[in-house]
């Protein structure tokens, strides 16, 4: 505030003017240098740091999700490739009015109620980005329309890529697994933009789940110059992907797709073993599902469809699935009493049944065997000879054994899991229950019931184990170096004695004659096996309720005096082990004679109505048309 | 030697050439910007200019009396527009700046940075010195310069509010006020910022805020400055090169043929561009202010030195803005920007002082 007041005059406002107008001035200049320095500190010092935001908007890195390795069989045929297929997917991050657009798809793709339900239930649970697959596998047409449709459809993304491929569908399920785009979780694990990328599968089971690494190869990339509204301007490079390597197996692709055919209409699996080398040759459970329809996405329906199924279609039944082992551990049983010392030609007398205790064990066979010595013991199955010797024996002494040929053992196979069951001993009943191991309970193990659970595989390493008298591993992979087979050193003599009483069953007088092999100069040797799931109050376990009936056992090898093959082969519910060898004996011939083996399958397709496919299908439309009614009470 | 005709001497070849320059640097810019081709913006613009440039040489030999005499009826005139404006909004529904005539539409605010600068030269003119450091010469004027302001920051338009604000502020500092008036109403102003800043728009004070700090929300409203800077930046000394901006290209930068025509500019000429730029603005800016300080008449000097403040605010925040030193507030960027109501206020402007300038070659000097 001035206190000395100077004359106003013209004079003095021209002064002022001038003066003001050149602070004014240089305040404008003061302010274009600063401008200035702001522009060179934004261009010059922070240049690398824009000149990155520069390149990150204005290229876009698109994954190309890798072809995944095949998955072939010993002879190089392939169990899982990849085939071309078109696709349409959704970006929910993108998708604006979702209505409008479901509602055009639904049109254009022919989407039916359950489809929309999975887009519905996979949009509720996306995560911004991660694609939902709407329809995979269209046809070139539908692509078409929904491809020139394109900038009505925002969030819509069509793709050509690769689709994996099952040639025997449900015959190898369980076996391989199935692949499937990843979910929410396994994308903040891995953290791996190609997990985002629309067409890019992992493998969510089995085979396909453990040999992922292997399988998977590494992606492309296309480096694309993108508007800022997304659109694709100019492709800069790209890389091409690298396809994952292929995973070799030990099984025959054609046995796996017999066996499964074979087990019918029946609850089941197959395991098959090259006795020389460990290499399983099949391991079929069935009923399956289709890997094909799981690896595109399956249906609410049909999902549901597998899930309510009381023959457990979900799962691997030949290494997931518990057994009681039934009769088919007496020759296991047989060679533990060998090797601790009793002599084959010893005899006990079976009058249908033994007092054990205050308490009579009947032996299967109500009339009675007479004298019966180990060789009869196994062929005519008697208990009786067994609850009579396992007593002078021992628990101890068969456990032992039980585990050495494989009981209870859980294999390094590249399986994500397996239930290894039990062999139970004094010590495990005491440790798991608490409680003394009682003679009932030796006399029960001995013939495979009781607390002894096994699954399929399990049983197949046992009769290949019993017959090489080796300690034969099973392999899935094929691998050059693996280590020479051990001998358990059981005395061949030994050996031959238990080769011989299973070979009786089939082709002597034993309980399975009707599992010979229609092949000249084979014969196959046995052991029939009937497991009670209930008490005899509730059934004969011969018929009946489905799920009250004996599951049917056999395990067998081939040929009987030089062990090539061995097999197991359980049926659930079979009502016994009828059930179950014919099985083993089809499958055998299989190795010996294609043809014939053929020829008999044909024939029993035909009585059930069609192949695996066929009758899936079947199924699966009668359920549909089933559903709608109210549930059915239990299964009959 | 030819002797040079008088008519020819008279026209200001230099000030065409530095208009034509920086012009036509905007047009190489439009050219770019519009994927290598004259359409829709560097044909039209360039045609813009010619014609505005002979409406200012036309407007340059006019005595500046009538101006003066004209300037009250004027400003009255533009604020009768700017009610215009209001009412047609108030129908309309909506943010409303400019009236359709038909031919052109008239952005009366645009009109309103001119009158006012105008209308206080003319005010302070006659104003006796005596009387300067008196009420009287300070109420009329903050009526003048606050009621077009409170009609366009109804309209709402930040940016032109602020620019007659500036250009009125200028014109009464040049005026003698005593300098306390200044600092107490900045101190005032500052006071009562949160207040003002309580009366603006949601989206007004989102672009304040997004100022403050344009990182909270690079993919929303902070976009237009991110994207800015970034194609500043990525320029770097030599830029990318004609026809070679990406940012502006893809559609990154938004309005980068109008506001954010500068990052267009630096993202492919560069630093050494944008210097240049700055340069040409400089030059013009010092001929106008040296008119000023020549001019002949005390209305001459205030409506120069107004008229100057008035195109160094477009440049300053549109400058500011695109290099994130100033909220987005919608100013083009004189001469350069695509757009018909800002060149035809500059080039005005650039008429008029010209004629202060022409005015001062006539006579003697009533001051000093």
């Amino acid at each position: 505030m001035p206190r000395r007041k100077p004359p106003i005059t013209e004079a003095w406002r021209g002064i002022t003017f001038t003066r003001r107008a050149l602070v004014v001035g240089g305040a404008q200049a003061s302010l274009g240098v600063a401008l200035a320095a702001r522009m060179a500190y934004i261009s010059v010092v922070e240049n690398d740091r824009y000149a990155l935001e520069s390149e990150s908007n204005r290229v876009n890195l698109t994954l190309i999700p890798p072809r995944r390795g095949w998955i072939v069989d010993r002879n190089g045929k392939a169990m899982a490739n990849n085939r071309v297929s078109l696709r349409i997917d959704i970006i929910p991050d993108r998708l604006h009015s979702k209505e409008l657009v479901l509602g055009q798809l639904k049109t254009l793709l022919k989407l039916d109620g359950d489809a929309m339900e999975r887009i519905n239930r996979d949009l509720d649970a996306a995560s911004g980005f991660q694609p939902v697959a709407v329809k995979e596998d269209i046809s070139e047409a539908e692509y078409a329309s929904v491809l020139v449709r394109l900038p009505d459809l925002p969030g819509i993304a069509p793709a050509r890529g690769f689709a994996r491929y099952y040639p025997t569908g449900a015959a190898v399920g369980h076996l391989i697994g199935y692949v499937g785009a990843p979910n929410a979780e396994e994308y903040q694990e891995a953290k791996d933009p190609l997990y985002i990328t629309p067409g890019f599968k992992i493998g969510k089971q089995a085979l396909e789940k453990y040999f992922e690494p292997v399988l998977r190869g590494k992606p492309g990339a296309r480096r694309v110059e993108v508007t800022a509204r997304g659109k694709v301007v100019r492709d800069l490079s790209t890389q091409p992907d690298v396809q994952g390597k292929t995973v070799h197996l030990t099984i025959d692709a054609e046995l796996q797709h017999y066996a499964a055919r074979r087990i019918g209409p029946e609850s089941g699996s197959v395991v098959v073993i090259d006795c020389l080398t460990g290499d399983v040759l099949a391991m079929a459970s069935m009923p399956s599902f289709d890997p094909n329809s799981f690896s595109s996405g399956i249906g609410v329906a049909e999902y549901k469809w597998l899930s309510q199924n009381d023959h457990v279609p979900l799962r691997n039944k030949t290494l997931s699935g518990l057994y009681p082992p039934g009769s088919t551990v007496k020759p296991m049983v047989a060679m533990s009493f060998l090797e601790a010392g009793l002599p084959a030609s010893a005899t006990t007398f079976c009058g249908g049944g033994l007092r054990v205790g205050n308490r009579v064990f009947h032996c299967w066979q109500r009339r009675g065997h007479g004298q019966v010595d180990m060789a009869k013991g196994i062929y005519q199955s008697c208990d009786v000879y067994f609850y009579h010797f396992a007593q002078q024996m021992g628990m101890d002494v068969i456990a032992a054994m039980g585990k050495r040929l494989g009981l209870g053992q859980k294999f390094p196979l590249p399986v994500p899991s397996q239930s290894y069951g039990t062999v139970p001993s004094p010590a495990w009943k005491q440790e798991k229950y608490g409680r003394p191991w009682a003679v009932a309970d030796t006399v029960n193990a001995t013939i495979g019931q009781g607390y002894m659970l096994v699954n399929p595989t399990q049983l197949a390493v046992m009769a290949a184990r019993l017959a090489t008298g080796n300690i034969v591993m099973p392999h899935l992979t094929q691998d050059a170096n693996r280590a020479p087979m051990q001998s358990l050193g059981f005395a061949a003599d030994h050996i031959g004695v238990v080769r011989e009483a299973m070979n009786q069953v089939v082709n002597g007088l034993g309980t399975a004659g009707r599992a010979r092999l229609p092949v000249e100069d084979v014969k196959m040797a046995g052991k029939t096996g009937t497991a009670q799931v209930v008490s005899l109050s509730k059934g004969s376990g011969k018929g009946g309720l489905w799920k009250y009936r004996d599951h049917g056992l056999f395990i067998a090898f081939a040929p009987f005096d030089a062990p090539r093959y061995a097999a197991a082969v359980v049926i659930e519910h079979g009502g016994g082990s009828g059930a179950a060898y014919p099985i083993a004996r089809d499958v055998m011939t299989f190795l010996f004679d294609r043809e014939k083996a053929m020829a008999a399958l044909e024939g029993f397709e035909t009585g059930w109505g069609g192949t695996i496919e066929e009758r899936m299908a079947r199924d699966f439309a009668a359920w549909k048309a089933g559903a709608n009614r109210p549930p059915p009470e239990g299964a009959a | 030697m030819i002797p040079v005709p008088p008519a020819i001497q008279r026209i200001p070849w230099k000030l065409i050439a530095l208009l034509s320059a920086i012009t036509g640097f905007g047009l190489l810019v439009l050219y770019s910007a519009a994927g290598g081709s004259m359409t829709p913006w560097a044909s039209l613009q360039g045609v813009r200019f010619v014609a505005f440039l002979i409406g200012a040489l036309i407007l340059a030999r006019f005595p500046i009396k009538p101006f003066e005499d004209f300037a009250y009826l004027a400003y009255i005139g533009v604020v009768v527009l700017l009610i215009g404006v209001e009412l047609l909004g108030f129908v309309g529904g909506g943010s409303q700046r400019w009236l359709d005539l038909g031919v052109v539409n008239l952005q009366p605010s645009e009109l309103m940075k001119i009158a006012i600068v105008l209308a206080l030269a003319r005010f302070y003119a006659q104003l006796p010195p005596g009387n300067t450091r008196t009420w009287t010469a300070l109420w009329p004027a903050l009526v003048m310069i606050g009621v077009p302001a409170a009609l366009v920051m109804l309209q709402p338009d930040l940016g032109t509010a602020l620019a007659i604000c500036a250009g009125g502020a200028v014109v009464m500092f040049l005026s003698g006020l005593p300098l306390w008036w200044f600092g107490s109403a900045a101190l005032a102003g500052a006071a009562a910022l949160p207040i003002l800043f309580s009366m603006l728009h949601d989206y007004q004070q989102k672009r304040v805020l997004i100022f403050l700090d344009p990182e909270s929300d690079p993919l929303g409203a902070g976009y237009h400055i991110s994207q800015s800077k970034i194609a500043i930046g990525s320029g770097g000394i030599g830029g990318k090169g004609f026809l070679n901006g990406s940012q502006s290209h893809l559609d990154y930068l938004p309005e980068g043929h109008t506001d954010f025509i500068f990052a267009t500019m630096a993202e492919e000429w560069g630093l050494i561009g944008g210097l240049a730029l700055l340069f040409a603005f400089f030059l013009l800016l010092r001929w106008s202010t040296r008119v000023a300080l020549n001019a002949r008449t005390r209305f001459g000097q205030l409506a120069a030195a107004g008229l100057t403040m008035t195109i160094f605010f477009y440049v300053a925040i549109n400058l500011m803005m695109v290099m994130g030193l100033a909220p987005v507030v919608g100013i083009p960027l004189p001469l350069f920007s695509y757009g018909g109501s800002s060149m035809l206020t500059v080039m005005t402007c650039v008429g008029m002082i010209l004629a202060i300038e022409n005015d001062s070659k006539t006579g003697a000097r009533r001051f000093h």
